[in-house]
């Protein structure tokens, strides 16, 4: 008996949810991959998952049978693709459990969604001397833009430190409020890491100093039900290729008031309700923020992976995420000479790990033999690998299709590794 | 054996290891900093030129396994040549690692470094290979900085494309 099956005897939480990974499965036409003559194990999902077959049908039929532009036309096909893309914020707002739909917005992913903060939010209420509070477990993408912003304006940025484990040091957090902090930008769930941020806390610090706050939640929304108005954070980011939807469309939930004081990011067709080269006035939320014809497949594509995980059941997905990162954690910190970085008592299902005297980069390059995918480098989070000091990672990360003989795939390859190096 | 299997090989392993001409050289009187942000190399490659010969060389620096044997392995081929055929070999090693160069043809001067050959098939570690001969190219040039990505980059369409994504 493999330890993978000796593991799951008896039955476990996901399998009472009614979860059988098997069958979630054969929805995935490409885990039917054969990589260097083996089959396809994928544990590179925080940087990209796979999309089941009802998304790529979903696509298909809108391709074949829906596509026309969306609100300009009075015709058949434009209505029909106007009412499909619409229909997907109530999805969403669904998902998120947002008061509104109009507090949806759809951008092409976490990074314009962050970006539009920066611009529309930011540009508008952060000036000279004021403060920005990030974490040091930010991916770039919510860095970068506020770096932007505060060399523009003379604003500065403060860092939220962790500690070994990867967790954030609330208690430093709350020492950075100045009269100066004006916006808070938090990772809900660390990309390179995988800590689980303690963000409904957080953000009730924030705002016992009046201070909005953003939340990334680009590795959150896939894996943990999200429910903004319990969090009761400002804006949230996500992207939906992260969450078996296509590449291309992403989401900023951002609360009413916000999106209605702040200024548009980009501007054209679309977006206005009345145009004269005198003045012209915007529409209403969210469309304002939505200039020029979107992607119009993409959100539907979207709309169905939403439909897809909750058939399956957010509760049954992080039920089973949980027992493979316990497995894999268990399994691959058991190996001589593996260390694992990141080790916070809640986590996602990433798991972050160097192999002593080997390179991650080579890690990856010679797991790729064995057919195991997996993230090597620094994640777009430097500052979380200078804090770890090391130049890299390799990074296993897990999907709800993932299986746990397919983390014994991983300790067998890695051992390989091992053993190539040991010469 | 795959391209994987076939890099990873005992010379390769050994140069990782032991890595030659390793350290800084004091009386280096150019160095060059070479940056590939995809796996985190970073490396520096120390020159001591004399009357258009490489009289010394040296490297330190983080990086992975391939990157690391391929600038112990420059640094040892490329002492006591001059910046011509120094160059030479550079861009022979690029074409090389590219897959423009048969390294079967005979038609050059790599020697040992053949055993690089096996990068071709692995787009992703192509740059590895190639960076030391990149920050060599820019020591002799003087340019202090170069990464493998971007407008510094001293050989434009060699094929090394960025693929920097979480
Ligand atoms: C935590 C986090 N934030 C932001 C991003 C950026 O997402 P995207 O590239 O889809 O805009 C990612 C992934 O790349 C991520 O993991």
């Amino acid at each position: 008996m493999s330890k993978a099956v000796a593991a799951t005897q008896g039955a476990s939480r996901a399998d009472d949810l009614g979860f059988d990974v098997e069958r979630v499965r054969e929805d995935f036409p490409i885990l039917r991959l054969k990589v260097n003559d083996k089959p396809l194990v994928f544990l590179d999902n925080a940087a990209s998952s796979q999309m089941p077959q009802q998304v790529i049908d979903r696509y298909v039929k809108y391709r074949t049978s829906e596509h026309a532009n969306i609100h300009r036309g009075v015709h058949y096909l434009s209505e029909v693709a106007t009412r499909e893309y619409e229909a997907v914020r109530g999805k969403v707002r669904g998902l998120l459990n947002a008061r509104e739909e109009r507090e949806i917005v759809y951008t092409s992913g976490t990074t314009e969604s962050i970006n539009l903060v920066a611009h529309g939010y930011g540009r508008k209420f952060i000036g000279a001397g004021d403060e920005i509070i990030l974490s040091v477990l930010e991916h770039h993408s919510n860095i970068v833009p506020w770096q932007m912003l505060a060399e523009e304006k003379g604003a500065r940025i403060r860092v939220v430190p962790c500690d070994d484990a990867g967790e954030l040091l609330v208690e430093e957090y709350r020492k950075l409020f100045s009269p100066r902090t004006r916006f808070v930008g938090l990772t809900h769930v660390s990309n390179a890491l995988g800590t689980v941020n303690p963000v409904k806390e957080m953000v009730a610090i924030a705002h016992a100093h009046g201070v909005p706050v953003l939340l990334d939640g680009a590795q959150a929304a896939p894996h943990l039900g999200v429910d903004v108005q319990d969090l009761d954070c400002d804006f949230y980011a996500f992207s939906g290729h992260k969450m078996c939807g296509p590449t291309g469309v992403g989401i900023l939930y951002g609360k009413a008031e916000h999106l209605q004081a702040m200024q548009p990011f980009k501007g054209g067709g679309d977006m206005i309700l009345s145009v004269t080269f005198e003045k012209t006035v915007y529409a209403d939320i969210p469309h304002k923020f939505e200039a020029g014809t979107p992607p119009i497949a993409e959100v539907i594509g979207l709309g169905a992976a939403i439909d897809y995980l909750q058939a399956i059941g957010l509760g049954a997905i992080k039920a089973h995420e949980d027992e493979l990162l316990r497995y894999a954690t268990d399994r691959v910190g058991a190996i001589e000479g593996v260390r694992l970085i990141g080790t916070a008592g809640h986590k996602a299902a990433v798991l972050s790990f160097e192999v002593e005297g080997v390179h991650p980069h080579d890690v990856g390059t010679l797991l790729n033999e064995d057919a195991v995918a997996v993230r090597t480098g620094h994640h777009c989070a430097q500052p979380v690998m200078q804090r770890f000091g090391v130049p890299a990672t390799a990074r296993a990360s897990f999907a709800f299709y993932n299986t746990l003989q397919e983390v014994d795939v991983l300790v067998d390859a890695i051992r390989k590794v091992q053993k190539v190096f040991a010469g | 054996m795959s391209a994987a299997n076939q890099l990873y090989q005992e010379v390769i392993l050994d140069h990782n290891r032991k890595p030659r001409n390793w350290g800084k050289l004091d009386d280096a009187s150019r160095h060059a900093e070479g940056l590939n942000p995809l796996c985190g190399d970073h490396i520096w490659v120390y020159l001591k030129l004399n009357d258009k010969r490489i009289e010394g060389i040296s490297f330190e620096g983080q990086s992975c396994a391939i990157c690391k044997a391929s600038a112990s392995m420059m640094t040892h081929a490329v002492k006591g040549k001059s910046i011509d055929e120094a160059l030479t070999l550079g861009q022979e090693f690029r074409d090389m690692s590219t897959g423009k160069l048969d390294p079967q043809s005979g038609d050059h001067h790599l020697g040992r470094l053949t055993v690089f050959a096996g990068v071709r098939d692995l787009p992703t570690r192509v740059k590895c290979a190639i960076l030391p001969w990149h920050t060599l190219h820019s020591a002799i040039h003087s340019i202090e900085q170069v990464s493998t990505e971007g407008e510094a980059d001293p050989v434009p369409g060699a094929g090394l494309e960025r693929t920097d994504h979480a």
